[in-house]
């Protein structure tokens, strides 16, 4: 039941108070821990956008070898050859196995590399005028926030691989360096949106915050 | 019905407002109906959403959650057989497989907190802090902080996306040998289930409430 009011909605910090954001309980400015569940309350965590970019650098760097390394390795009668995430989807679609190479590429191409795109620029605009509504960019925040952890169906997928295809010395697979890399970027990337505060994008009407100014905690 | 003046605001004291957590936009906490939900004017947030019997229904489904990751676990998950060759493995061999060689120990590790200890503790947390207040108790020592770390360890539980990267895997083993799914992996897809209708019988806010009024 959304109320159908257009009077305009004023946030704790207009009122001067503090909310949690863990159980949405309101507290007086000057308290620094929630009362309730214990959270640490901050109005606007301004901080949240270096440790943003310090978690999405982390998780750069970690994609970067899944891609070059490779995440499986097939060994044949002796023989072994690896498959980099881009390599095994480019083979299963030789073999006509589209679809999966379609959702493999989705998952740990599409998502991880939109995932970083789409959390620079929540950064980017909360310190810049909007290019997009405020609803938009919420938006965007959530669909970040729900697809990141996806990605790990590739790590999945190597793993129950791995474990099925044993058969002694004929053909065994083992996951590569490649899986843990690419492992611990999306879990690095699920940091990084989880330390943005969606709070920012609906501050000063939307126009954000500026680039100067002591504005943490205030 | 949601009133949001500022005078409104002013006079009503701590207890009685609500600030929404993704937008911080405030709000009278007043309960809406059973079924009906409070939901953010501007970003859409749902704030308040109280079920008949949300307690007995989260703590029976948490149960289930246990118990089928007991069976989920141990009997046979996926087998595949090839030109005489045969191999079977449950998720928890699935995940110890790896247990021999560097790196890929961190894998195990990984995979065995995503999709067999994360989803056990939270359910196990989530009777601790329910039970009682379910029964009318007051709250078990520790209940918020161990409703807190639930709530915390929520997107790491990735039941529902091993589901799907088995999907991916086994049309992808095809390939190798003839599959066969065995009972686990259908426990698992009903646990997928449950864990999803334990969050949506699960209001965070009446649970903190309860939390507060009673300890």
């Amino acid at each position: 039941m959304e109320s159908s009011g257009t009077q305009k909605l004023i946030t704790a910090r207009e009122a001067g108070l503090v909310s949690c954001t863990r159980c949405s309980k309101v507290w007086p400015m000057e308290h620094k821990t929630c009362g309730r569940c214990g959270g640490k309350l901050v109005s606007r965590d301004m901080m949240s956008l270096q440790r943003v970019w310090a978690w999405m650098a982390v998780g750069l760097m970690c994609y970067i070898p899944a891609n070059v390394f490779p995440m499986l390795n097939t060994q044949v009668l002796g023989k072994t050859s690896g498959n980099t995430i881009i390599g095994g989807a480019i083979t299963l679609a030789h073999h006509g196995g589209y679809f999966v190479a379609l959702v493999i590429l989705l998952a740990s191409v599409a998502i991880p590399v939109g995932k970083f795109i789409a959390v620079a620029y929540l950064a980017v605009s909360v310190r810049r005028p909007d290019m997009l509504r405020n609803e938009q960019r919420h938006k965007l925040y959530h669909f970040v926030e729900f697809i990141g952890r996806w990605s790990m169906i590739d790590v999945f997928v190597v793993i129950i691989t791995s474990a099925l295809i044993q058969f002694s010395v004929a053909v065994t697979v083992r996951p590569g360096i490649a899986a843990i890399t690419f492992a611990l970027s999306v879990i690095f990337t699920m940091f990084a949106a989880m330390s943005f505060d969606p709070r920012m994008i609906w501050d000063n009407d939307g126009r954000g915050w500026p680039e100067t100014g002591n504005d943490r905690n205030e | 019905m949601l009133d949001t003046s500022s005078t409104d605001m002013a006079g009503s004291s701590l207890d009685e407002v609500i600030a929404c957590p993704e937008c911080d936009a405030l709000y009278h906490a007043r309960m809406p109906e059973e079924g009906a939900r409070l939901v953010c004017k501007r970003c859409h947030h749902v704030l308040i959403a109280p079920q008949k019997d949300a307690y007995l229904h989260v703590v029976s489904l948490a149960l289930t959650t246990l118990f089928l990751m007991g069976g989920a676990i141990y009997f046979p998950f996926l087998g595949i057989s090839a030109a005489g060759f045969e191999n079977k493995t449950s998720v928890l061999k699935t995940v110890m497989a790896f247990l021999d060689e560097g790196f890929t120990v961190a894998l195990s590790i990984f995979v065995a907190a995503f999709i067999i200890m994360i989803p056990a503790i939270r359910s196990i947390l989530v009777i601790y802090v329910i039970l009682p207040l379910m029964m009318g108790r007051k709250p078990a020592p520790y209940a918020r902080t161990a409703f807190r770390v639930s709530e915390d360890l929520r997107p790491w539980s990735m039941a529902e996306i091993f589901i799907i990267g088995c999907a991916v895997a086994l049309v992808k083993i095809v390939a190798y040998g003839k599959v066969e799914i065995g009972p686990a992996f259908w426990l698992f897809i009903v646990l997928v289930i449950v864990t999803v209708l334990q969050d949506i019988s699960m209001d965070r806010w009446s649970i903190w409430k309860a939390l507060e009024r009673r300890s």
